[in-house]
């Protein structure tokens, strides 16, 4: 490192905005929540104010579970559960690989996994014309 | 251009599936700033939705609103709002011009008349007409002429909404807002310089729901985006909070991450959404690479005093200027800002008033 680089050193460990002690409550409660009245609750990560690294901080104390998925549907989506059963984390990016949200969702099965009605109803009619064909 | 397709087929046919709507619907109510659990409403709304005829007029600008607007290569989410709009005329990104171009105008006047949109960017010189003027037909007439039949006027930009760069002193062309000659109908103001982009698509999410214009602050800004302050959402507030602030960019202070309100922060009088939003694929935002806020959503914010003088020491006009919010403390700030979230509506009650004087009593404890 030369003396340039170390005289422009910003120091991001002490940056702090106090939002992930709030955030982790809210998480636990939802999480009571879906338990008690099995409601689901979905937490938008981008309204909070975070310093740099700290939404890292917060998803490195959520940790990652066993279950992985990743949605390709305009753009990528990942979703992962954390290391806390019911507390998931949904990341979609756009065709540009940009983040355009990112949620926490406290839920038995993240809601834009489940297979749609309508998607059932096109499938059936498209499975009996392929039969018709066979 | 047909308009008559409801948005979801519209969507479909562009081979968007329905797990891509509802990512589509999900995106969408995160940039309102709507809660999630209404993301299955809006998506019902949006599925339905028709069309509108959209009228972009360009006046007195640097065009950089336009660009904050399209400057992404590959379709997004945001552009998907931005394509499914009829986009009838816009003289900076439409093939035609000049005769042809404003006959594409009139006859999307006439088509959707009393039902278009009309967007401006820019703002309208009263001085010699012939400062600013498109195939001869001066600014101010043509915002005149297009208005009458507009069904609502989104103002993009801080020129088209209180008079931007072009109004700083001395104001050599005479330049206004939009809302200073059209008194009649229904005006929006997306301030910003430029606004961020997904603030302005925002705008006609919300259209395209709700079938109208979203809530708005007193000075027509929408609330969703602009009803907090800078510095009420801003990560280096506990800094402020503790006293603790960067005298120059080289410092102690600057390379730990302190506040810079005695580096000429606007924060503190700054509605807008850039702390969360943020710029660049959400990456950053001026005060997280630090330097301070502009103001630049703000009325005047050129003549605020100086960039680089704190708020304290500017001679600063605050009379257009919100009241600033100034949250209680830090942990306060972080709770409100969960709650501020989730019921918009109330944002405005979590705000205490204070003054310039406040800030300068504030800075010297
Ligand atoms: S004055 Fe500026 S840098 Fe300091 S906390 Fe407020 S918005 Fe952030």
């Amino acid at each position: 490192m030369n003396s340039m680089d170390s005289s422009l050193k910003v120091e991001i460990g002490s940056y702090n905005s106090g939002n992930i002690p709030p955030l982790m409550h809210e998480i636990r409660h939802a999480l009571r929540n879906l338990l008690d009245n099995d409601e689901t609750t979905t937490i938008d990560l981008r309204g909070l104010p975070m310093a740099p690294g700290e939404q890292q901080q917060l998803l490195d104390i959520l940790g990652k579970g066993e279950v992985s998925v990743q949605l390709d549907a305009l753009g990528k989506s990942e979703i992962t559960e954390s290391s806390y059963a019911g507390v998931w984390l949904i990341i979609h990016y756009n065709n540009n690989k940009e983040v355009m949200g990112k949620f926490i969702e406290i839920t038995r099965m993240p809601a834009i996994l489940k297979t749609r009605t309508a998607d059932m109803e096109e499938s059936l009619a498209a499975l009996q014309v392929k039969l018709e064909e066979v | 251009m047909n308009h008559d397709k409801p948005l979801g087929q519209a969507l479909r046919e562009q081979g968007v599936s329905r797990r891509g709507f509802l990512k589509f619907c999900a995106t969408t109510a995160s940039l309102m700033a709507l809660p999630p659990s209404m993301v299955p409403a809006i998506a019902k709304a949006l599925e339905s939705a028709r069309r509108p005829s959209v009228i972009w007029l360009s006046f007195q600008e640097c065009t950089g609103c336009t660009e904050s607007l399209t400057r992404s290569h590959a379709p997004t989410l945001e552009g998907l709002i931005f394509d499914n709009i009829s986009l009838d005329y816009h003289h900076t990104l439409q093939a035609a011009s000049g005769d042809a171009a404003e006959a594409a105008r009139e006859a999307a006047m006439e088509e959707n008349k009393g039902k278009y949109l009309l967007v401006v960017d820019g703002s309208i010189p009263l001085g010699n007409p012939g400062y600013s003027t498109i195939a001869g037909i001066s600014n101010l007439e043509m915002l005149k002429e297009v208005a009458e039949h507009a069904a609502a006027i989104i103002a993009v930009g801080t020129c088209a909404a209180y008079g931007g760069l072009p109004h700083a002193k001395p104001n050599p062309t005479g330049a206004v807002s939009v809302e200073e000659i059209i008194k009649d109908k229904p005006i929006v103001n997306v301030p910003g310089c430029p606004p961020i982009p997904v603030v302005i698509t925002g705008v006609l999410a919300h259209f395209l729901t709700f079938g109208k214009l979203p809530e708005l602050d007193h000075l027509r800004r929408p609330l969703a985006f602009y009803g907090n302050n800078i510095h009420d959402r801003c990560y280096r507030r506990p800094f402020y909070d503790k006293g603790l602030f960067a005298n120059t960019f080289d410092d102690e202070g600057a390379r730990k991450g302190w506040c810079l309100f005695k580096l000429g922060c606007k924060g503190p009088v700054t509605y807008n959404a850039c702390a969360t939003i943020k710029w660049n694929d959400g990456t950053s935002f001026p005060i997280e690479a630090g330097h301070g806020c502009l103001g630049c959503s703000e009325p005047n914010f050129w003549d605020m005093g100086g960039f680089y003088n704190a708020l304290s020491e500017s001679t600063m006009d605050l009379s257009r200027t919100a009241a600033v919010g100034i949250a209680v403390g830090a942990a306060a700030g972080a709770a409100s800002g969960l709650l501020n979230r989730r019921k918009k509506s109330k944002a405005e009650a979590a705000h205490e008033t204070v003054t310039v004087k406040d800030l300068q009593r504030e800075e010297k404890s």
